[in-house]
């Protein structure tokens, strides 16, 4: 009961924050409801007993990322983008098809039947603690998928500087 | 914990070519000629393409499958790629847009897509999607300072990052169905478990993704502003490559994963298919500009390939694999005579044509028919190959409906030549000429005709 209790408390939270933040006139409003709202993510990664997990979204995601994000607004024109319009004129009928597709994902998620459950049970990793468990298995078990990752950020950093450096 | 070296024999192409990839980042600082950079990245694709046969088996733990189905498609990718370089080469110093990098995004992207053809896990699966998605998001916006090319990157971007999300959501719900990212292990637990309406659910989410990749209707929205605002070698490389490679993805998923549904998505795909077909081919009709009238008619072409996939036999599968082939020639034909002409964007600019570059004329007639699929041309080989093995699947109708909108591309593609070979010259058309340039050119009209020719070659 508290379970459920405390995952309801983040779930409609989470989806409360969502929406202030991509509601905000001002994109430094948005930025620090989205800070709230990751904070929030890190809290239900613990609900969930990755607290490895949580520690990496507030450092990472809360301390790093916003912080990129902040630089990144300064650098923009905020007045203009408060006067601006925020949405297009079709937002009611994204609203409609949003809630319609929303009620087919709940019907349809309702009848769920969980598939059977791997090795890593809440006591498994609470014997070898997450840290250790998350590590074992990113660095065998799924080696190749980590090393496409890293490629991907790769790519990142290079489009990065392919787009926004200065050339002679 | 002793754990044992993975096999690493079946991933060597992939290692080569994200080895050259990152070789060329480097190396663009040492050689202020880029055309160097090329000549490696050409060499990178010849060597991965001659180790790639040996390449066969599964590692590390099964996430990672080459067979001939995969190897097929890296055919395809390689062959894109090396074609796409061939006639970038000019054509970026033209558009001042000529980094190292360049070269180098091709061969991560072409990374991604292989990684896609043989991936037998959902996440190695959705991280080769994103390799390739994430370089040709640059790629299309590499013109910097060109508005439209910003453009292209930031909408292809925006919905791609859309459709990426829509496929984790799929993933996510088959996860929690069956507990495990593998592919065939997803197939037996869902033959034991039936049919659930969560499994349609995440069937359709996973269908959207890759049909927004494939740029089928209602999907495509995006192919004709990209395809128009990227630069045209680009535009050649995003309309075969990355659409290849939604195709590979769909015929494993779709074909092992969720094969007790087939039923299921053989009537959406149909729904699909004959929308697919309908937008392109119509839409096409009234493009002014090349590029989107291409743009369209590479959305059509998914129609037909989707055939393929919806006759749900071996044939129809081997068609489809065949049919890309096929296409990756003519449609980067086409696209490298809009490169050759300085002026070659709008379909005005065709005109006359014929009297003024005959030659140029000429081959561009032998794309266009190709396109359409009349024979003598691997176009044509490529759709009766296809629509045969569909027929003999059991869907004469969905035939007969593809054949009719076959017949309405031919008004567009014919337009082309008309303007080249009826209409009278306006102005005189420059061309750049370069060796790589032609040499592209040579092969895919070579391989357009012989295979019209001699259609053995590829079939059978």
């Amino acid at each position: 009961m508290l379970s459920k209790l405390f995952f309801g408390y983040f779930a409609v939270i989470m989806v409360a924050l969502s929406l202030l933040v991509i509601t905000r006139r001002n994109p430094v409003h948005s930025v620090l409801w989205m800070l709230v709202l990751f904070f929030h993510i890190a809290g239900l990664y613990l609900f969930l007993n990755a607290e490895f997990l949580a520690a990496v979204q507030v450092i990472l995601y809360a301390g790093a990322i916003l912080v990129l994000f902040l630089f990144v607004i300064m650098m923009l024109n905020i007045k203009v983008e408060i006067t601006a319009e925020r949405f297009i004129g079709e937002w009611p009928i994204g609203v409609a098809l949003g809630l319609s597709i929303l009620m087919l994902i709940y019907f349809t998620t309702s009848k769920l039947i969980q598939g059977p459950a791997g090795q890593f049970s809440i006591e498994a990793i609470k014997a070898e603690t997450h840290t250790k468990a998350l590590g074992k298995v990113l660095y065998t078990e799924y080696l190749f998928p980590f090393e496409i990752a890293s490629l991907i950020l790769l790519i990142a950093i290079v489009g990065a500087i392919v787009l926004a450096k200065k050339r002679g | 914990m002793n754990i044992p070296f993975p096999d690493l024999r079946p991933v060597t192409p992939e290692i080569i070519m994200t080895l050259s990839a990152t070789a060329l980042l480097i190396l663009e600082l040492i050689f202020k000629n880029k055309g160097v950079l090329a000549f490696i990245g050409i060499l990178a694709a010849a060597a991965v393409m001659y180790i790639m046969p040996a390449s066969m088996g599964e590692t590390f733990g099964g996430m990672f499958i080459s067979d001939s189905y995969s190897i097929f498609f890296k055919f395809i990718f390689i062959i894109n790629l090396i074609l796409t370089i061939l006639i970038s080469l000019r054509y970026i110093q033209r558009q001042k847009a000529e980094y190292g990098e360049y070269y180098s995004l091709l061969l991560f992207a072409t990374a991604g897509m292989m990684l896609m053809a043989s991936a037998k896990d959902l996440i190695i699966l959705y991280l080769g999607l994103e390799l390739m998605a994430l370089s040709t998001y640059i790629l299309a916006g590499i013109k910097r300072h060109d508005v439209k090319s910003n453009e292209a990157a930031i909408k292809y971007f925006l919905l791609g990052g859309f459709s990426s999300a829509l496929l984790l959501y799929g993933i996510s719900l088959l996860y929690g169905m069956t507990t495990t990212t593998d592919i065939y292990k997803i197939a037996e637990h869902l033959k034991a478990t039936g049919v659930t309406t969560t499994l349609l659910l995440s069937m359709i989410l996973i269908a959207v993704a890759f049909l927004f990749k494939i740029a089928a209707a209602p999907f495509h929205m995006w192919a004709p502003d990209v395809y128009e605002g990227a630069p045209t070698s680009i535009t050649a490389f995003m309309s075969v490559g990355p659409k290849a490679a939604g195709f590979a993805v769909i015929g494993r998923v779709f074909y092992t994963a969720f094969q007790n549904i087939q039923t299921d998505w053989t009537t959406i795909l149909i729904g699909i298919a004959i929308l697919t077909m309908a937008v392109g081919n119509i839409l096409a009709i009234v493009q002014t500009n090349i590029k989107r009238m291409l743009a369209y008619s590479s959305i059509a072409h998914a129609g037909y390939i989707l055939l393929g996939i919806i006759a749900g036999t071996t044939e129809g599968l081997n068609a489809m694999m065949t049919y890309l082939f096929i296409y990756a020639f003519m449609n980067i034909g086409a696209f490298a005579i809009v490169i050759i002409l300085d002026r070659g964007e709008e379909l005005s600019d065709y005109e006359g044509l014929a009297k003024n570059r005959p030659l140029v004329a000429a081959l561009m007639l032998v794309f266009m028919f190709s396109l359409t699929g009349i024979p003598p041309t691997a176009g044509f080989i490529a759709k009766f190959n296809l629509f045969t093995a569909v027929i003999k699947a059991g869907y004469t109708w969905l035939v007969i409906i593809a054949v009719m909108f076959s017949a309405i591309s031919a008004y567009y593609y014919l337009r082309v030549v008309m303007n080249m070979y009826m209409k009278e010259m306006k102005q005189e058309a420059a061309i750049h000429l370069s060796p790589s340039l032609s040499l592209a050119i040579l092969i895919t009209v070579l391989m357009v005709l012989i295979i019209g020719i001699m259609p053995s070659m590829v079939i059978g």
